[in-house]
């Protein structure tokens, strides 16, 4: 009796590793090995046919240091994080909050609006922006009507618009985005903890610093670790929307590794290596830092 | 019942509540303004001619047969169609079984190896993708997979965001009625089968959502290992569409609107879904 029963758990043991197994050996062979393997071609030189180990063995990492594209493909990815993310993730919690209310009407309709743009794919939103930014374009056209602009103005050709026009399409894209993630974290805190407040006379702005924020500090955190990796990875806005341009005065981190790697130009697994090796560190420290920060007060 | 009490008194102030909202609407409307307007634009523009574009017109104009008819001399739209919904259909499918499968054996067969398990899986979230990309690209070269549906899916199908959001929502499965499906002769397998899946359909829906979404929006990837033509996918042809020296842009944005028809359908008819789908795993 006792063995049988034995047995029964270690075939439900067994099963259970069964479950576990396709899913595992993805994650391994398509993730973890190619991100050692990526470690180990980070340190080696040539064309993809014939890799040998690079002399002295840092010597892409040394490189990086001395690419003044690279330097700037950094600046502007940073840029792009820094002022792209907290705008959104502020708008997005002021937007949340503001649907939130109980009294307000077309709660849903507002809702389904600020979150559409989500429905678009990163391409075609990039080119939709580029169109509209166009020097013949939309914007131009209503600019120079409204007597604002003289003339068109070529805001994709010249590096700060162009810059400024990739953070504003970012913003458009990924608010609704993260408003979804708020809107369920407000759900959760209950709406007696607003009553109390209005009771003891708190005003909205108060009631948003004083509860809201710190009630959903778990979601900003979440969101933050989402935003930056993302920004981080930022491929698709810089290669249709400026084409990295002009001058590659806009090309972010994971479009100058595609240059290197699969795009126009000499190949260079190495080099490419080095530097995604580089954006994976970032994106690790960076997350681990804002989870941190996000235990701390509590 | 509790929404008549509350609603009953404040009928008297409502009027004075809802002036009080009244900057709220408005700042309301305007984001929606500008959250729709590039949406309608792409439409409208994709039923104009470009110089009409040019000129900004933004109302329907009678151009699309024509536009259409340059989108299809221009790009293979039907194959980049037929592409797309191939890769995503594939890997959805592939995701849910698979994801599914291990979010319930973490769950409801976990003892501290698989916890630890678990734990080194999620660290595979802070892996970019561009990070990936040279080794990936070498093996699925070295497996001759290159322009074939596998080389799109296989990194994508199992991500520990997926495995997470099934492992979340198994938390509420009853363990009685695997224990009483047991007794009663049910093969492991078959407790998932039929009785697991039956039960989580609404994960399984906004599982389907987010995957289908984001592999239909897939750009980086396929574009180092599908460059064949016949292999690409819908953003990679519309991406050719404006890569050329000058853009039309009637025939761009009907590329646009096609590459965003299945999205924004799938967005209309399942937004609850796709929200959660989204949240995944936060509760």
């Amino acid at each position: 009796m006792k063995a049988k029963k034995m047995s029964v758990t270690a075939k439900q043991r067994r099963a259970g590793w069964i479950y576990l197994t396709p899913a595992t050996l993805l994650i391994a062979i398509m993730s973890f090995y190619p991100m050692v393997q990526a470690l180990f071609t980070s340190f080696k030189t040539g064309s993809s046919a014939h890799m040998r180990w690079a002399d002295p063995i840092f010597n892409n990492y040394i490189r990086m240091f001395r690419d003044k594209l690279f330097i700037r493909s950094l600046g502007n990815t940073f840029l792009y994080l820094i002022v792209e993310v907290p705008i959104m993730l502020i708008l997005a919690i002021l937007l949340a909050q503001l649907l939130n209310n109980k009294d307000l009407k077309f709660k849903g309709f507002f809702r389904t609006c600020v979150f559409l743009p989500c429905a678009t794919s990163l391409v075609s939103y990039s080119l939709i922006f580029k169109s509209l930014f166009a020097t013949n374009g939309l914007i131009n056209l209503i600019l120079v009507k409204l007597g604002i602009f003289e003339s068109n103005y070529n805001f994709l050709g010249t590096p700060s618009s162009a810059r400024a026009i990739i953070i504003i399409a970012l913003i458009w894209r990924w608010t609704g985005y993260n408003m979804v993630f708020y809107l369920a974290g407000l759900q959760n805190i209950e709406y007696s903890v607003y009553e109390a407040a209005k009771i003891d006379g708190a005003n909205g702005w108060k009631t948003f610093w004083k509860i809201t924020v710190p009630l959903l500090k778990p979601t900003i955190v979440m969101t933050m670790i989402m935003s930056i990796n993302g920004t981080l990875q930022l491929f698709d806005e810089s290669v249709n929307l400026t084409s990295g341009g002009p001058a590659n005065t806009t090309i972010t981190m994971s479009h100058y590794i595609y240059n290197n790697s699969f795009g126009k130009g000499v190949a260079n697994f190495g080099y490419a290596s080095a530097l995604s090796f580089l954006v994976f560190m970032m994106v690790a420290v960076l997350s681990a830092i804002n989870m941190k920060a996000g235990d701390k007060r509590d | 019942m509790t929404n008549v009490k509350s609603k009953a008194p404040e009928k008297t102030n409502s009027s004075s509540i809802q002036r009080r909202l009244i900057p709220t609407y408005i700042f309301l409307i305007i984001v929606s303004f500008i959250s729709v307007f590039p949406l309608y634009w792409m439409i409208t523009a994709a039923t104009n001619n470009t110089v009409d574009v040019a000129r900004g017109k933004i109302v329907f104009g009678n151009y699309a047969a024509t536009n259409f008819k340059n989108l299809i001399a221009q790009q293979n739209l039907a194959q980049g169609m037929g592409n797309s919904f191939l890769y995503a259909g594939v890997e959805t499918l592939a995701a849910l079984l698979i994801c599914s499968l291990a979010g319930y054996g973490f769950e409801l067969y976990h003892d501290k190896a698989k916890d630890k398990l678990f734990a080194v899986l999620l660290l595979a979230m802070m892996i970019p993708q561009v990070a990936t990309m040279i080794p990936l690209f070498k093996i699925m070269s070295h497996a001759k997979l290159l322009n074939t549906v596998w080389a799109f899916v296989l990194p994508a199908i199992s991500t520990p965001f997926l495995i997470m959001m099934f492992r979340q929502n198994s938390r509420n499965f009853p363990v009685d009625i695997i224990e009483a499906a047991r007794i009663d002769g049910c093969s492991e397998i078959g407790i998932f089968f039929k009785m697991y899946m039956p039960v989580q359909r609404a994960t399984y829906a906004a599982a389907a959502v987010i995957t289908f979404m984001n592999a239909w929006n897939a750009y980086m990837w396929p574009k180092v290992v599908m460059n064949k033509t016949s292999a690409q996918t819908m953003p990679m042809l519309i991406a050719n569409l404006a890569a050329g020296y000058k853009v039309d842009y009637g025939v761009l944005m009907m590329g646009v609107l096609f590459c965003s028809i299945p999205t924004m359908i799938v967005f209309f008819v399942l937004q609850k879904q796709f929200a959660e789908g989204i949240t995944g795993a936060v509760k």
